[in-house]
């Protein structure tokens, strides 16, 4: 399990993260949503360690961070096995092909001998539906594979949670629905994960719990059947700038 | 008088003996430890460290700034001629005498290396925060992103100004000549002194630097259509 508590983060004057205090549980999906530069993202990333608070506890099963004190690389190497991550703009390694960019970590890190990494590879690739494309170099696939690809390169590493950070802002719907599919097969299949999105529709689908992130604090932290009932006025303000209908009620009146 | 044909034929062979033996191990070696170098120094110079790793920085911007701000012949006189005079008690008490072949080796390498640097420690800038990130959060050790993810990529993007570099370098390994390195510049004074001929022997020297630099730029299209395999091609 992961847990958070009186998280704080700046850059320069900017207050990132205010006092975020939360936990992550295993074999669920977290959905973090919220307006652009929220600090949606950079709690994310603050799982991953990419990012770096200034104060609180990061608890990760029984281990425990403090944000406080200077991490070692043990520790930060250790956080990140343990964590995947996926990015908006995927980041492929574009001068290793398809399946060398699944096996990269595995080889490398894992220290997995390179024959069982294949097969490991090939396996993943074929559940994010792209064996064909294992010797492809990824300037060859769309956005919507590579995406895939990205995600295949997290689970390679066999990780407890699997962080994804906007994975689909940057697919057009058709591409997007490919790699929700898969994002959806992962949250039946209860892995444990952390997704930050727009799209409302896939929040209400695989959420287990949201998060609704303003001005770096949590402003909502419960179930989707919560969320989506318009708590507050300003979940309700969100919740209605997502959705065409009202823009073009408002064109109509 | 030698008709001019005549002369080319019997210098021709001479100076390519001589570009054998000297200008083109000379430039090979030389480009080979100041890529070494280069890279040591552009990682110093990106580096983020603190503390005592401060004076290595200084030291790395130190060397760059001095080797790109004074003449290669000017370095090569210091190194040859005058290094012999920096005597210190105990640790050097006759100076330090380089014979030619190490001074020009020395101060070629050098001198690339200052040059590549700068090249190398952009090409690493080039490459997008986002390849570190992910390298970073599959679990990668900063040598281990550096030297599978990161290196890879800069060399695709350096090899063009890396080129202009070597290439620089095979032309200027002409200015051995003036620490008596017998290579294909020397080797053309040599016999334009003794045939009257400067004009035939300097163009004739200079075809034969150009034919080498001319392979070498083939060599660049071949490595650059290699090290791009992965990219979508353009048109």
């Amino acid at each position: 399990m992961i847990k958070l508590e009186h998280v704080n983060k700046t850059f320069g004057d900017h207050q990132a993260l205010t006092d975020i205090n939360t936990e992550f549980k295993e074999h669920e999906t977290t959905v973090i949503v919220g307006p652009s530069g929220s600090g949606k993202s950079t709690l994310l990333r603050s799982l991953n360690l990419l990012e770096r608070p200034e104060s609180g506890l990061y608890h990760f099963n029984d281990q425990t961070i403090d944000f406080s004190q200077p991490l070692t690389n043990k520790t930060i190497l250790n956080v990140r096995r343990k964590t995947g991550m996926v990015f908006q703009g995927y980041n492929l390694f574009p001068h290793l092909s398809v399946v060398r960019n699944v096996m990269e970590g595995p080889v490398q890190v894992l220290k997995q001998d390179a024959e069982t990494a294949k097969q490991n590879a090939l396996e993943l690739l074929d559940r994010v539906g792209l064996q064909d494309k294992a010797d492809a170099y990824p300037e060859q696939l769309s956005g919507g594979q590579q995406q895939r690809v990205a995600i295949a390169r997290s689970l390679a590493m066999d990780p407890e949670y699997i962080l994804l950070d906007e994975p689909t802002s940057a697919l057009d719907p058709e591409l997007e629905a490919g790699v929700l599919r898969v994002l959806l097969g992962l949250a039946q299949e209860e892995d444990s994960m952390i997704i930050v999105t727009h799209n409302m529709e896939f929040a209400r689908a695989v959420a287990d719990k949201i998060l609704f992130v303003e001005d770096g604090q949590i402003l909502f932290d419960g179930t989707p059947a919560e969320f989506f009932k318009q708590p507050t006025q300003r979940i309700a303000d969100f919740l209605a700038a997502m959705t065409f209908t009202t823009i073009s009620d408002k064109a109509n009146q | 008088m030698d008709s001019i044909w005549h002369i080319i034929v019997t210098a021709t062979p001479q100076i390519a003996a001589a570009g054998l033996k000297y200008t083109i191990p000379i430039a090979i070696i030389s480009f080979i430890l100041g890529l070494i170098l280069a890279i040591f120094t552009a990682l110093v110079k990106i580096s983020t460290r603190r503390g005592w790793f401060l004076i290595v920085k200084a030291i790395a911007n130190f060397y760059v700034w001095l080797f790109r701000s004074t003449p290669l012949l000017v370095q090569l006189f210091i190194v040859y001629f005058g290094l012999p005079y920096l005597k210190i008690k105990g640790v050097f008490p006759n100076g330090i005498q380089l014979g030619p072949w190490t001074a020009g080796i020395a101060t070629f390498s050098l001198n690339t290396g200052a040059y590549c640097a700068e090249t190398i420690r952009a090409a690493i800038l080039s490459i997008s925060q986002g390849q570190w990130e992910a390298a970073y959060s599959i679990g990668m050790t900063k040598s281990q992103v550096l030297r599978r993810i990161i290196l890879p990529q800069a060399a695709r993007v350096s090899l063009p100004p890396l080129s202009n570099s070597f290439i620089s370098l095979v032309k200027d390994t002409s200015l051995a000549a003036s620490i008596t390195i017998i290579e294909m510049f020397e080797v053309s004074q040599q016999i334009a002194a003794q045939n009257y001929q400067p004009l035939v022997m300097y163009s004739l020297v200079a075809a034969l630097y150009a034919i080498l630099c001319t392979i070498l730029s083939w060599l660049q299209g071949y490595l650059e259509k290699r090290t791009s395999r992965y990219l979508r091609p353009l048109n």
